[in-house]
């Protein structure tokens, strides 16, 4: 009993670095319908810029922000300088593009940082949590995790809810060319998108690498698993993203501690499979699949 | 007459990829005149539009708005200049609520404008006001119509171009549009280019009238005179 | 005819290959075979992605699998070579087949990511079973030249022979099916699939077939590389290595065999040169081993963005229709897409590239 409430929290704990993913996914998905596959690659990178900022200032939270600043920055240029070109060209160029951004950010980390495995600071206490003599699986790093994710993606769905420029991002979601029509300029809002995608990964990289090793492929398979926890909610959908990402952590967490947790990936492999031969649109989304 | 005239398209060629739609087509449009654009379907009523809105890049000739020529430039560009495109099929954010499809609109105006333009909207549509916070999914083909009207104007347009209002619409919501659009002129001296397959109607409020045929322009008048001439109108506008 | 015509080219690369393996020194000769086996998995790919239109990030993943069944079958059956390589490519074929079975009806995005956690998720086995896998270290791989060729012939010799007339093999066989009906069938896949099933061809079929064919030529490529190097382990099917064969086959020229062949040359030459200019800067060896790294970031951004047709496309239209044509990358479509921005009502019929159109109607 005790191993399934560690399962299950420290599953909800993980899956929301999934859900961070997935949102950033979902934010790029459904303006431009590109999925980013360097958003791995930029979450790691922001993540080095961390690093950096708290060997130098010894203040983790300092990091923390620069980190997410450069986020922005980050998103905002790589759609402008490379993305933005691949916009009447046909889907496979961006494809294509984003993967090769993705390897050229390893390749850079590899370059400016060297390949080594590196140690990245937690934000608080990673000992495990008790209630009374029962663990619980998670620690207070982790709730912190959960907590900055949920507060985050609460925060953007304010946005989008009240505000106007969260207006502009749904109208450029939902129907640019009658967006364009009223006079919104449609490129700002997509270059608005990319920056709020690259806040999101950053946001996800500093939280997941206290937990393993920061290197240049070290966001590989945390992608991955975010992509896979926003096919599940739908890609279309932000609160998918984040309803995706909490069943897979969770799923996986069982499945690893029950079944032995070498093979996560590849759980998530056919958890993957499973969703796109079953419900391929996911979850949540309204998106109807065309056919002949 | 193009010196004063509030729109004014001059020698306009557009099309798609090989394929010419618009041949050396010119019209003048006075301000606070209705202007209805005629025709069979695929003699290049839309793409006149969509060619005056950005949306189709003119090949050759000029678009003066308000002498001003804005050929070529983007539809975001040519929308802040003054000109609302309201297109086919009405173009509602069905995802969206009333008040914000009517907010969308508004987006372009400073901020402090953009309250009192929506004040304004509700008072001029109060079946809008009613429902402002219902999903625009849910209106009917003549409440969409009057929205994306509603919404074209939060902006405050010198010059509106509507492209087949009155499609799918039942007669009587037909007549309840064609008279917001004759108020509107009367009312805020709007400059209204509008495309109609219902040349009755649309003749019915219009003050002059132009006739596209293949991308040509073949009778430009006065609309009480294009109604009086049977064999054009049996000829070009079926009735 | 075609194949005739195949065969006598081959036959001609083959005595080439031979003289130029017996001038060159015991490293190029490593190289050459190098260059093989990545040309063999290389073009399986281009074939996948340029001809039947569908994209592929987890490749490396195959290569993985025919290197590890060679690798296998070396150490505990003992099986000769021949045999150890036909083996690896039914085991990757077989691969290809569970994996396209399964990615079927996957389009665009979500086919390139699923095939993406494949080349993250697989090595990953390597590490659950570690006593059958060999773990971190992995397996030896070690050949012996035949007894037949004398005791002074260098070994690398013989490893350029074999790779090489694998590549040969492979190559004819593709360059056929691409000529083949099946080939027109990809083609017409790729450039249309609504109207390609209207017209009863079993779309789901020529898919897997697809990824079969391009998972067999890289479980070779993998088998191949594995005799070059001497070992596998999970380290030598990184997620690096299946952009890799990405960036060749985009370099090369997509659809394109010729275009394999240039992209197999700088995959294997360009690394070393760039590492080398790394460390003379100073960088650790570390950091320059990471620019070929960024440098293939570097490529598919400048090639999707400046000449897609990669380096055959360029040769063509410099020599002219002598040369391969490849294909239009314009034919890929997106699914559940709706309309990303403005465009004409179609005046004719619905138009069959790039994004979605949905926005249809009278003009």
């Amino acid at each position: 009993m005790q191993e399934f409430l560690e399962f299950t929290l420290g599953g909800i704990a993980t899956g929301m670095i999934y859900a961070a993913i997935a949102l950033s996914l979902v934010l790029i998905w459904r303006g431009t319908r590109i999925l980013n596959y360097s958003q791995g690659g930029m979450a790691m990178f922001t993540t080095y810029i961390a690093w950096l900022v708290i060997r130098d200032t010894g203040s983790y939270w300092a990091g923390f922000a620069v980190a997410l600043a450069a986020g922005l920055v980050l998103g905002s240029v790589l759609e402008v300088a490379v993305v933005r070109p691949t916009e009447n060209k046909p889907p496979l160029n961006a494809v294509i593009v984003t993967i090769g951004l993705l390897i050229l950010l390893e390749g850079a980390a590899g370059i400016i940082y060297g390949g080594q495995y590196r140690s990245f600071p937690a934000a608080f206490s990673i000992k495990g949590l008790k209630a009374g003599s029962i663990g619980l699986g998670i620690s207070p790093n982790d709730v912190f995790t959960a907590a900055a994710v949920l507060a985050a993606a609460l925060i953007l769905a304010l946005v989008f809810r009240y505000t106007s420029v969260g207006l502009r991002l749904r109208a450029a979601a939902f129907a640019p060319a009658v967006a364009r029509l009223l006079g919104i300029r449609i490129g700002r809002v997509l270059t608005l998108g990319w920056a709020l995608a690259g806040l999101f990964g950053a946001l996800a990289g500093v939280l997941v690498t206290s937990s393993t090793f920061l290197y240049p492929n070290s966001m590989d398979s945390i992608f991955v698993l975010g992509f896979t926890a926003a096919v599940i909610g739908g890609l279309d959908s932000p609160l998918g993203a984040v309803i995706g990402g909490i069943v897979l952590g969770v799923v996986l967490s069982y499945a690893g501690g029950y079944l032995g947790s070498n093979l996560v990936l590849v759980y998530g492999l056919a958890a993957l499979v499973l969703v796109l031969m079953i419900r391929p649109t996911g979850l949540f989304s309204s998106a109807t699949v065309r056919r002949v | 007459m193009t010196e004063s005239a509030a729109l004014a398209v001059e020698d306009l060629v557009a099309g798609y990829g090989g394929v010419t739609v618009l041949e050396a087509v010119s019209l003048a449009a006075q301000p606070g005149t209705i202007t209805a654009v005629l025709g069979a379907n695929g003699a290049g009523k839309t793409t006149l539009l969509r060619t005056i809105s950005g949306l189709v890049r003119p090949r050759q000739g000029r678009i003066l708005i308000d002498g001003a020529n804005l050929a070529r430039r983007r539809p975001e560009d040519i929308t802040r200049a003054g000109v609302a495109h309201v297109p086919e099929g009405q173009g509602v954010v069905t995802e969206l609520t009333i008040e914000e499809n009517l907010k969308l609109g508004g987006l372009i105006r400073r901020g402090s404008g953009r309250g009192a333009a929506l004040a304004d909207a509700y008072q001029r549509f109060p079946l809008l006001a009613e429902r402002k916070r219902r999903q625009a999914g849910t209106l009917s083909g003549g409440e969409r119509q009057i929205l994306v009207i509603a919404r074209a104007l939060m902006a405050a347009p010198r010059v509106l171009l509507l492209d087949e209002p009155s499609l799918g619409l039942a007669p009587r919501m037909v007549t309840q549009v064609m008279d917001l659009v004759r108020r509107l002129r009367d009312d805020t001296g709007l400059t209204v280019l509008l495309v109609e397959q219902n040349a009755r109607s649309a003749l019915a409020i219009a003050d002059r009238g132009l006739v596209l045929n293949m991308g040509k322009v073949v009778a430009a008048d006065d609309a009480a005179a294009l109604s009086a001439d049977v064999a054009l109108r049996r000829h070009y506008l079926g009735f | 005819m075609t194949l005739a015509r195949h065969l006598g080219a081959a036959i001609v690369v083959a005595a080439i290959v031979v003289l130029l393996s017996i001038q060159l020194s015991a490293y190029r000769d490593y190289q050459l075979a190098e260059v093989a086996a990545y040309l063999v998995a290389v073009a399986g790919l281009t074939v996948l992605i340029g001809l039947s239109g569908q994209i592929s990030i987890g490749h490396g993943a195959f290569m993985a699998i025919g290197g590890y069944t060679s690798a296998l079958l070396l150490t505990h059956l003992g099986w000769p070579l021949a045999l150890i390589l036909l083996a690896s490519v039914v085991v990757s074929a077989a691969g290809g087949a569970l994996f396209g079975v399964a990615a079927a009806r996957l389009r665009g995005p979500y086919l390139a990511g699923a095939t993406l956690m494949l080349a993250v998720a697989l090595p990953t086995v390597a590490d659950q079973y570690q006593h059958f896998f060999g773990g971190d270290q992995g397996l030896s791989v070690a050949i012996t030249t035949p007894a037949s060729l004398g005791a002074t012939f260098p070994p690398t010799r013989w490893q350029a022979w074999v790779t090489c007339a694998s590549a040969l093999i492979a190559l004819i066989l593709l360059a056929n099916l691409a000529r083949s009906r099946v080939g027109r069938s990809w083609r017409a896949v790729r450039d249309d699939e609504v109207a390609a099933a209207l017209s009863g061809l079993n779309v789901a079929r020529l898919q897997v077939l697809a990824f079969v064919v391009s998972a067999a030529c890289a479980g070779l490529g993998g088998a191949l590389l594995a005799v070059v190097t001497g070992i596998v382990a999970p380290g030598a099917y990184t997620l690096t290595l299946s952009i890799a064969l990405l960036t060749a086959a985009v370099l090369g020229g997509l659809g394109t065999l010729p275009g394999a062949l240039w992209g197999s040359l700088v995959l294997v030459l360009v690394p070393t040169y760039l590492t080398n200019v790394g460390t003379s800067h100073g960088l650790s060896s570390g950091a320059s081993s990471s620019v070929p790294i960024a440098a293939y970031g570097v490529i598919l951004i400048v090639v999707m963005l400046v000449f897609p047709a990669g380096i055959q496309g360029g040769l063509r239209r410099l020599f002219g229709s002598a040369v391969d044509t490849p294909p239009a990358l314009s034919r890929w479509r997106v699914p559940f897409t709706r309309s990303a921005g403005t465009s004409p009502p179609p005046p004719l019929r619905p138009p069959a590239q790039g994004r979605e159109n949905q926005e249809e109607g009278p003009s």
